[in-house]
């Protein structure tokens, strides 16, 4: 007997898809039913034995899935569609192996707040606990690097599951929600039941208004403080603070600074933004956090890296934190008014409340300490023949407007992204900040795209962190989708061996990396491969990449031992920090030379 | 950490699904919050399981885990009940060797310590006691001479005085700092 050839059907729209509720569908197809209602149109996955089910059904329903080559990649691409549409982003990945492949990309969005949700297929109920083939307690693994997980083992449960789950990873302080869903349950039928109302969960409280006591006294400190600074944290794009922060700042003239994942929160030209803090942040602003008398910390966490010693942090400022989770107050930083809500709302309930109060002296302080650090304009500044990252990342905002997409990977290339990529927009640059996830850039920009099927997304990653997640130009080629790639190339394990070079006695213990010939890996793909060795070709590399359809790949082959500075060591006052060493002319330092020191440009 | 680190008790109403009591016992793991016991068991409303956690923990440090809790899905209410009037109790179950000679020595010791004899053997008793846990300390200092063959000691279960909250309350509980 030969099977017959599928019919051919007529692809189906959400528009022409029947309305089933009432009827008696499998488990798989209420998956599916549930993440059409849940306004899915893409997600990332790898199929299974325990989650074929669920593939199978997925063919009738108007859901385009994405083959990636590794689940960690699967996890990374919700991730980074989450970040740029704001929306959940979906992972599928089978049991055992595929389901902890995503473990590091569902810790990746739990230490930054990202909404996912990962469905993942179990052994059948019955064999549970049988250490059967491909059997992981995947819910005991997630359970401290997600917001909540569930184990479904029969059919009904579904529906009412993945609307918890969705209702979970967005709400509140967002973050991933896992469902490990059994085979059986995907087998089975039942009715299929939607409730379209918000979903009700006794213990769950995700939306909190301050306390009107602790808006009094945040509005006298701040029209008592003499050197005020706000602090303009991821929160600040979570909940579309933007435009609140804007008027907040103008209604006050209070300066700003960002931390990484709040880079673009607050636009990086507007005459008070001060730019970046902590670890590599500017040598000014950590400065003039540690000398103000009032921080107002908005929608950040007081990170170990943008703090440094507590002992000695902001030791004479008053603190405000503005935060949505209770639980990050007075965490690594006392502070003397918490304010729990939204960070849109907070603003906009602080805003009318205060009056301009001049601070001419504060303005002019932080002016001076900007003073010989900062570069009036790098692209004038010599190459002395060398590629250097700085000037490749410059160079990229100068060619780009400013106006791309930036995903990142982790490591030095990062840093000096975030010194030298100037954001204006909220979103534009996702990067991998709390957990710090290497691998983390490519399938993360492959997920933005989804979100942004415009938008010029850059790729600025490593030539160590691109490696680990590379297997991903095969679905950029498999999925026919443009994205362009900077790998910063500098022959080493960059940060690690930055940190080798000032803490450990320059002994570059694994840090020299072997990397395959980059151009030939894309083309290997199918892709576009280009090199640049010097900066005069950087303009029109890049200028190639955008013009061709195609992923592309650009390998910067850059100076190898260069460092980001400054550069606040772990655990160091905020205020030590190590600056790049002057150069030397005839024993002498050289006259200021900007380009040793940092990236403000304006 | 500060100088106010003592002995708190927090009462937490959870739901009764599988799974609660290992989500509450990774939290406390995974944030460094030093636990001394953790004790968990039916209450009168169905679905609603009763935890008492005894930690060492500073002011703030109380408040934050009180927050952490809350952000546990399934964890309906958290009280810190450390400053609270309240009935605080342990039950031990002492197995202790008695003859003929000590049996009636032992029994009178109970009788001091209100704690009860359950179980009498040829060799050993089995003595029951329930108190805050200085008390059941207490016993088991003068029974040491005797010769203790095993016990066990269950966690602290606490209850304030006065009225416990109502379903109605606890749905609209919040973390402190909180409206």
């Amino acid at each position: 007997m030969t099977a017959s050839p599928p019919e051919p059907q007529a692809p189906i729209t959400r528009e022409s898809m029947p309305d089933r509720r009432g009827e008696s569908l499998t488990g798989s197809q209420i998956i599916w039913e549930s993440l059409v209602r849940e306004g899915v149109t893409v997600c990332f996955g790898y199929p299974g034995g325990a989650i074929m089910p669920a593939y199978d059904a997925m063919l009738q329903y108007p859901v385009h899935h994405v083959l990636v080559r590794h689940e960690q990649g699967a996890a990374h691409m919700a991730d980074g569609y989450a970040r740029v549409s704001g929306e959940v982003g979906v992972a599928v990945a089978t049991s055992g192996p595929g389901a902890t492949n995503l473990v590091t990309g569902i810790a990746t969005a739990m230490l930054d707040s990202s909404p996912i949700v990962c469905i993942t297929g179990q052994v059948p109920a019955h064999l549970l606990g049988s250490d059967a083939f491909q059997e992981t307690d995947i819910t005991g693994v997630t359970l401290p690097i997600t917001k909540h997980n569930y184990l479904v083992t029969r059919a009904a449960d579904i529906a009412p599951t993945i609307r918890e789950a969705f209702y979970i990873a967005r709400s509140g302080r967002p973050g991933p929600v896992l469902v490990d869903i059994t085979k059986n349950a995907l087998q089975e039928s039942c009715e299929f039941v939607w409730a379209d109302e918000e979903p009700t969960l006794p213990g769950y409280r995700p939306t909190y208004t301050p306390l009107p006591a602790h808006i009094a006294e945040a509005i006298a400190l701040v029209h008592k403080a003499k050197r005020p600074i706000l602090f303009c944290g991821q929160g600040v794009i979570k909940s579309g603070a933007s435009d609140a922060l804007k008027a907040f700042v103008e209604a006050t003239d209070i300066p700003v600074a960002c931390t990484l994942l709040g880079l673009g929160g607050f636009p990086a030209s507007h005459p008070r933004n001060l730019g970046m803090m902590g670890m590599h942040g500017e040598a000014w602003v950590n400065t003039a956090i540690q000398e103000a008398d009032l921080i107002i910390a908005a929608g950040m966490r007081f990170d170990d890296r943008v703090t440094g010693n507590l002992k000695t942090y902001a030791t004479g400022a008053r603190k405000i934190h503005i935060e949505l989770d209770p639980s990050e107050i007075n965490k690594n930083v006392k502070v003397d008014v918490p304010i729990i809500g939204d960070v849109r709302e907070v603003l906009g309930e602080l805003t009318p409340h205060l009056q301009k109060v001049e601070r001419p002296n504060w303005l002019a302080r932080i002016s001076e300490l900007k003073g010989d650090s900062a570069v009036r304009d790098i692209k004038h500044l010599p190459d002395l023949g060398k590629l250097y990252a700085a000037h490749v990342i410059h160079d990229l905002w100068r060619l780009t407007d400013g106006k791309a997409l930036v995903v990142t990977d982790v490591g030095q290339h990062q840093m000096w992204e975030a010194q030298y990529y100037h954001h204006e927009q909220p979103s534009t640059l996702v990067t991998s900040g709390g957990l710090g996830t290497m691998g983390f850039g490519l399938p993360a920009a492959i997920g933005a795209r989804f979100a942004r099927p415009d938008d010029n997304i850059w790729v600025i990653a490593g030539d160590g962190g691109f490696q680990m997640t590379a297997c991903e130009l095969s679905t950029c080629a498999q999925e026919k989708l443009k994205v362009n790639i900077a790998i910063i190339n500098n022959g080493y394990l960059g940060m690690v061996r930055q940190w080798q070079q000032f803490f450990y006695g320059g002994r570059y213990a694994a840090t020299p990396i072997v990397s395959p010939d980059f151009v030939k890996l894309a083309e290997a793909h199918g892709l576009k491969g280009l090199r640049v060795t010097s900066r005069a070709d950087v303009a029109a590399a890049v200028r190639e990449a955008e013009a061709h359809p195609g992923t592309v790949v650009i390998d910067f082959r850059v100076e190898q031992e260069d460092a980001v500075y400054p550069m606040v060591p772990a655990g160091a006052d905020l205020h030590d920090m190590i600056k790049r060493p002057a150069r030397q002319v005839d024993g002498k330092p050289a006259v200021h030379n900007p380009i040793f020191e940092t990236g403000e440009d304006r | 950490m500060s100088a106010d680190v003592h002995k708190r008790t927090f009462v937490v109403w959870v739901e009764d699904q599988p799974g609660v009591l290992n989500r509450v016992a990774s939290l406390f793991r995974r944030r460094a919050y030093n636990i001394e016991s953790l004790n968990v068991g039916q209450t009168h409303e169905p679905g609603v399981s009763r935890m008492t956690v005894v930690c060492h923990a500073d002011s703030d440090t109380a408040k934050r885990i009180e927050a952490n809790l809350y952000k546990l899905v399934n964890v309906l209410e958290v009280d810190d009940i450390t400053h609270k009037a309240s009935l605080i109790r342990d039950l031990a179950l002492i197995k202790v060797r008695a003859t003929s000679d000590n049996r009636e020595q032992i029994v009178r010791l109970c009788e001091v310590f209100r704690a009860r004899v359950v179980d009498v053997g040829p060799e050993n008793l089995v003595i029951e006691i329930t108190g805050a846990p200085g008390k059941i300390k207490g016993l088991v200092t003068v029974l040491e001479e005797y010769g203790i063959e095993e016990m066990v000691q269950s966690g602290a279960i606490a209850l304030t005085r006065g009225v416990e909250p109502s379903m109605t309350r606890r749905n609209n509980s919040r973390p402190t700092l909180v409206a």
